[in-house]
């Protein structure tokens, strides 16, 4: 073990590290936000929504958990331009993320949902709410204040499964890491400094979710 | 008794090492009428082995270029990238065509003809991007493999303003292009003609040349008769267009005319 560490030769790429830092910021805060959006409208769709509706939208989450996330973003980079869609690595990335949290975290809300008992909607129907207000007040914020711990996980998980989107030129932490390597072929201090800022990213995005938590939903959200 | 055995060794060495400067290879391989040419057998598409197991390729056009025009029967020779200067120290063949780049260790054992195949890196795109030389990437998005040679060498050259996308490996960087993610592509010539073969939408068509290592004949030293043959057969084929449509058939573009 004569390995000699150089993170001076790291720290010379500070400005590639630090864009990665914030290319990878703005997908999670893309992707969370795009993300929770979808999976509270499909869980919506398959426990309250119109049926016509419960098919397709089941169809599409059963499809994003049961393929790789890699072959996703690679459909959508390199796949939908022969369709004439053409998107920008950043685009891509972001819808990728956004599609991949949407169906994860509709299935987590959904199991907030299912687990609210049938009283409530009762309750919430006989004081005149409409649909709508039943599930906004009576039904969702119960349930995402029971779920809120898994959802943030999954929100942590999908923000670690950006690294890929370097494959597609995206120019996150994970690519800046690459990038050093293949420059002055420090791999190993490198990939220990992408590996310290993921670490860090993920424990704030976690304490921040959790300060989140407790803002909307009190003391229930643990 | 080991001074001896060193005063043998070295008696050998040099006869060794003084064999391969023999009086004249041109009249010798003209009296036996043939000559031995040493190729590439995994390195398409200059060499690697057609349908029927025969090598093919680049080299082996040229290869036959040459013996037709020495008016010998042609032995092709296969052989591998490390062994091709040994072939020929040996005197196991009279050539070396086998994509062989110029470089001061290997001008040190063997002496090479002119140039016979354009090998390099280069920014490649369709035929409506405008773009010769490198200041003009500005505002253009090229597709890298990172790390590759185009990516360092493109890098340090290409203005700010252009977008430099780097791809995990040749495949992303294909994909990229093709699928017009990105408007050109910086690779190597040989995988531009692969592109080409394939006849997509998007041909790469040669923009400018980043790093330029063309190939050349590899020949024994104190040879100049062979030399000088090699050279005409070569100008000639040149001028005739023999050598481009070689270059047409196996790497897609005609032969650069600086060659």
């Amino acid at each position: 073990m004569a390995y000699r560490f150089d993170f001076g030769a790291v720290f010379d790429y500070t400005p590639v590290l630090l864009k990665g830092i914030v290319v990878t910021t703005e997908l999670i805060v893309f992707g969370a936000l795009a993300g929770v959006a979808v999976g509270i409208a499909c869980a919506w769709a398959r426990t309250q929504g119109p049926r016509a509706l419960r098919a397709p939208v089941t169809a599409y989450v059963e499809l994003i958990r049961n393929t790789p996330f890699l072959i996703q973003l690679f459909f959508i980079f390199f796949g939908l331009p022969a369709l004439g869609v053409s998107l920008s690595e950043i685009q891509a990335a972001c819808l990728a993320m956004a599609l991949n949290l949407g169906a994860y975290s509709s299935e987590i809300i959904r199991a907030g949902i299912v687990a609210t008992h049938r009283g409530q909607f009762e309750a919430g129907a006989s004081l005149a709410m409409s649909r709508m207000q039943v599930f906004r007040h009576v039904i969702l914020t119960p349930a995402l204040a029971r779920i809120w711990p898994a959802l943030s996980s999954q929100i942590v998980i999908v923000m670690l499964g950006s690294a890929v989107c370097s494959q597609i030129s995206v120019e996150d932490v994970s690519f800046a890491a690459a990038f050093i390597q293949s420059r002055n072929f420090r791999a190993f201090e490198g990939y220990i400094v992408a590996t310290l800022i993921y670490l860090a990213m993920a424990l704030i995005l976690r304490q921040l979710l959790r300060m989140l938590g407790r803002h909307w939903f009190g003391r229930s959200a643990r | 008794m080991k001074r001896r055995n060193l005063l043998k060794f070295a008696v050998l060495f040099a006869a060794v090492a003084i064999s391969p400067a023999h009086a004249d290879a041109l009249a010798d391989l003209n009296k036996a009428g043939v000559i031995k040419i040493a190729v590439p057998q995994d390195f398409p598409p200059f060499g690697s082995a057609g349908p029927d197991l025969k090598p093919v390729g680049y080299d082996i056009d040229v290869a036959k270029l040459i013996a037709t025009k020495l008016g010998v029967k042609l032995e092709l020779v296969p052989v591998g990238s490390a062994n091709r200067v040994p072939f020929l120290q040996t005197n196991k063949v009279d050539l070396v065509i086998s994509s062989m780049g110029k470089n001061a260790e290997r001008e040190k054992v063997i002496d090479f003809s002119d140039a016979y195949a354009p090998f390099f890196n280069g920014v490649f795109g369709p035929a409506n991007v405008m773009v010769t030389k490198v200041e003009q990437l500005a505002g253009k998005t090229v597709g890298v493999t990172r790390g590759s040679v185009e990516d360092i060498e493109l890098s340090k050259i290409a203005p700010a303003d252009a977008s430099i996308k780097r791809y995990e490996d040749n495949n992303g960087t294909i994909s990229a292009f093709l699928s017009g993610q990105t408007q050109l592509i910086a690779t190597g010539n040989v995988i531009a003609a692969a592109i080409f073969a394939r006849n997509p939408p998007k041909k790469p068509e040669t923009k400018f040349l980043i790093k330029n290592s063309p190939c050349f004949i590899g020949l024994n030293k104190n040879e100049p008769a062979l030399l000088a043959k090699v050279n005409d057969i070569l100008a000639a084929a040149k001028k005739d267009g023999s050598l481009s449509a070689i270059s047409q058939k196996w790497l897609g573009a005609a032969l650069p005319a600086d060659l």
